[in-house]
């Protein structure tokens, strides 16, 4: 349960040479870890959607792919988990996007300032081309020091040539007065990575050398900065603006008069692919006729040669909740094609650099609920699967504002499962009853995040974000990507829900079950003013909350009841997974509080919506 | 005059930026007081997208009102 999100993985130490591709956010990194490793790691146009190191194999060297960051330091998580990774490098291979060398090559000036043998890929060198950039790539690898190779990684072109070059890496043309200065530092700091850093000012590496703290870094990259403007000014002829067409599209996502329409066709479009085609007709086909069609009958006859059905360990494998039927048809049969179907919307939505201009429409928005417009990724995803939504927080640049995001998707945020049977539910209720739904749901959000926004301490931080240019995603990619995340998403995922389903199991076998049913009877009956069978509902809510909705469908309610029972069961606890997942990220107190909350906060505006509406 | 207040169309050379890790953070993307910047949009109350060297770059409000601009 620690406060830090990013674990650094224990690292292999059995290989020799530790070979690190480092890199800004979108510069294809991951597409030479992939290429050369042979192992999937994550790609995408937009910054900080990864935020671990990913390690594979390299003939007999570790091959380490790093988060994109903008320089070496310790802004978030992110530059902290690639700062240790890098200072530890043996060899660095550092990816440039040939169409940003502004930007790109302070990176590398740092990395050379380190003193560390390095290569560099100059990647996106037929986009470079196609608008007309004309890099001097000999005169940048004599500047810089060390070899320059040019590449176009999504084409497969010069991967080869980077690797065969990595023998030739060597440290570059480092800043002579830089160097003089970190002279002084060497009787005390042997490494000069370390040294550099520390000069740079970083707190948590001195402290590790045990010396005082150093503050030179404005000066230091001051300096860097004019180094990489000239450098640039000398190797780099970049030709008047072109690219209208992406220039105009980019500018109307970004306008709030066209952005809205255009966000209201995304997500319009996000709905028919996950929520209606995924969740109704592929669900519908895995979940219904294959699983509890086909699989689950045969696990029952399989399993009923050995044990006896009705007793207790009979129930726990192959029962309601059982581990071999319940828990294998919700994994593989709803789980796994939500994800999937999820994660392409997310893919397409990421690499056509839609999100970050999304970002920059709603930053405004979000301030108000003390977040900025980076957080409108994590509750988008949420709407997916609040696990998904809670694991993105990770992006979020301070811990006030993970937990802000964190409380919103696990308080109101109804997941795709859950809105699938909810959206059913009101149409049979009509016009005025619905949008009386979505403004009771809406109002507890902005109650909820402007609250937390008042009462937690200290101040959210403020949006500063690289906008890239749109492009056409390449299905590849997509494909690629949403076959990575889904595995990831699935191991993490399947062995917390067994635990879950497990729980219940054996809950329901020790007649537990019933007697918690009845136990919340009164507040159902007496509060709500919903028959007593509604109970059962809230008890299934809290291992699915979909299962929560649907028993819900079972009753015979009055529209008034039907809105105030699917308010309660949107605004209450996460499902067994989510709850899972929410002690992992949060920690125990947190975590605790959220859901003990949710009880509170469904009930009380319940019991409320059923008072206003009857 | 502050980033915040630049209008669509406008260029400005960057001036004081009043927040040091803004500053630090402002300089590895490129931006530096002296730096050149065009506002490409400007959202109500909200961020100021800045283009500078073919690059993109959203400032938030809050920050954008910190940074000092030249005309």
């Amino acid at each position: 349960m620690s406060q830090c999100v990013c674990q650094a993985l224990p690292l292999r130490e059995d290989l020799p040479r530790k070979i690190v591709l480092a890199g800004n956010p979108n510069v294809g990194k991951s597409i030479f870890f992939t290429t050369w490793s042979g192992v999937y790691a994550d790609i995408s146009n937009f910054p900080g959607t990864t935020v671990e190191i990913t390690q594979g194999k390299l003939d007999n060297d570790l091959l380490l792919d790093t988060p994109g960051v903008y320089g070496i330091s310790s802004f978030n998580d992110e530059e902290r988990v690639t700062r240790d990774v890098v200072v530890e490098a043996d060899v660095v291979v550092n990816v440039v996007d040939a169409t940003h060398l502004e930007r790109d090559l302070f990176l590398t000036l740092q990395i050379v300032d380190m003193g560390l043998p390095m290569i560099v890929a100059l990647n996106f060198c037929d986009e470079a081309d196609a608008q007309g950039i004309k890099i001097d790539i000999q005169q940048l690898s004599q500047q810089l020091g060390v070899p320059v190779i040019p590449t176009s990684a999504v084409n497969s072109r010069g991967l080869n040539q980077v690797r065969q070059a990595l023998d030739q890496a060597r440290p570059g043309r480092s800043c002579p007065q830089l160097q003089a200065a970190l002279q002084t530092l060497s009787p005390r700091i042997a490494h000069p990575p370390a040294a550099l850093l520390i000069l740079e000012g970083d707190e948590e590496i001195a402290e590790r050398y045990g010396v005082g703290q150093e503050n030179q870094r404005e000066a230091i990259y001051l300096a860097r900065r004019r180094r990489v403007d000239e450098l640039v000014a000398h190797v780099v002829r970049r030709p008047e603006r072109s690219r209208r067409l992406r220039d105009l599209v980019g500018r109307l996502c970004l306008n709030p008069w066209t952005g809205t329409p255009i966000l209201l066709g995304v997500l319009l479009f996000c709905y028919q692919l996950v929520g209606v085609w995924i969740a109704g007709d592929v669900v519908g086909l895995t979940e219904e006729a294959i699983m509890q069609g086909h699989y689950e009958p045969w696990v029952r006859g399989v399993i009923g040669q050995w044990v006896v059905l009705e007793s207790a360990f009979g129930q726990i494998l192959v029962g309601e909740f059982g581990v071999l039927t319940m828990t294998a048809t919700y994994l593989l049969g709803l789980l796994l094609p939500l994800v999937v179907g999820f994660y392409v919307a997310l893919s397409l939505l990421e690499d056509s650099g839609y999100l970050p201009r999304l970002a920059t429409l709603v930053d405004r928005l979000m301030t108000t609920i003390g977040l900025n417009g980076r957080a409108v990724i994590p509750i988008i995803l949420g709407f997916g699967c609040v696990q998904l939504g809670t694991i993105t927080t990770r992006i979020l640049g301070s811990k006030r504002e993970r937990t802000i995001a964190t409380a919103i998707l696990n308080f109101v945020i109804p997941c795709s499962a859950q809105i699938g049977v909810i959206v059913a539910m009101l149409a049979v209720v009509g016009l005025p009853l619905t949008a009386a739904y979505v403004l009771v749901i809406f109002s507890v959000l902005a109650i909820l995040g402007t609250a937390l926004n008042r009462m937690l301490p200290g101040q959210s931080s403020g949006l500063l974000i690289d906008l890239p240019p749109m492009r056409l995603p390449r299905p590849s990619n997509v494909l690629r990507k949403t076959a990575m995340r889904t595995f990831f998403f699935m191991k993490e995922a399947y062995l917390w829900f067994i635990a879950g389903s497990l729980g219940v199991s054996l809950l329901q076998v020790s007649g537990g079950l019933t007697a918690w049913q009845n136990a919340l009877a009164p507040l159902t009956e007496g509060w709500l003013h919903l028959p007593k069978e509604a109970a059962t509902a809230f008890v299934m809510g809290m291992v699915r909350r979909d299962f929560g909705a649907a028993g819900l469908t079972e009753l015979s309610l009055a529209p008034w009841q039907v809105v105030s029972a699917l308010v309660v069961i949107t605004l209450f606890v996460p499902c067994i997974a989510s709850l899972m997942i929410l002690f992992k990220e949060r920690g125990f107190r947190e975590a605790m509080t959220i859901w003990a909350g949710a009880w509170v906060l469904a009930f009380s505006v319940g019991g409320i919506v059923s008072r206003l509406l009857s | 005059m502050s980033l915040s207040e630049l209008q669509p169309g406008q260029s400005a050379t960057i001036g004081k930026i009043n927040a040091d890790d803004l500053r630090i953070q402002l300089l590895r993307f490129g931006i530096a007081s002296g730096t050149r910047v065009t506002c490409h949009t400007r959202l109500p109350l909200g961020p100021v997208v800045v283009r500078f060297q073919g690059q993109e770059i959203a400032v938030g409000h809050t920050l954008a009102r910190q940074i000092e601009i030249n005309a």
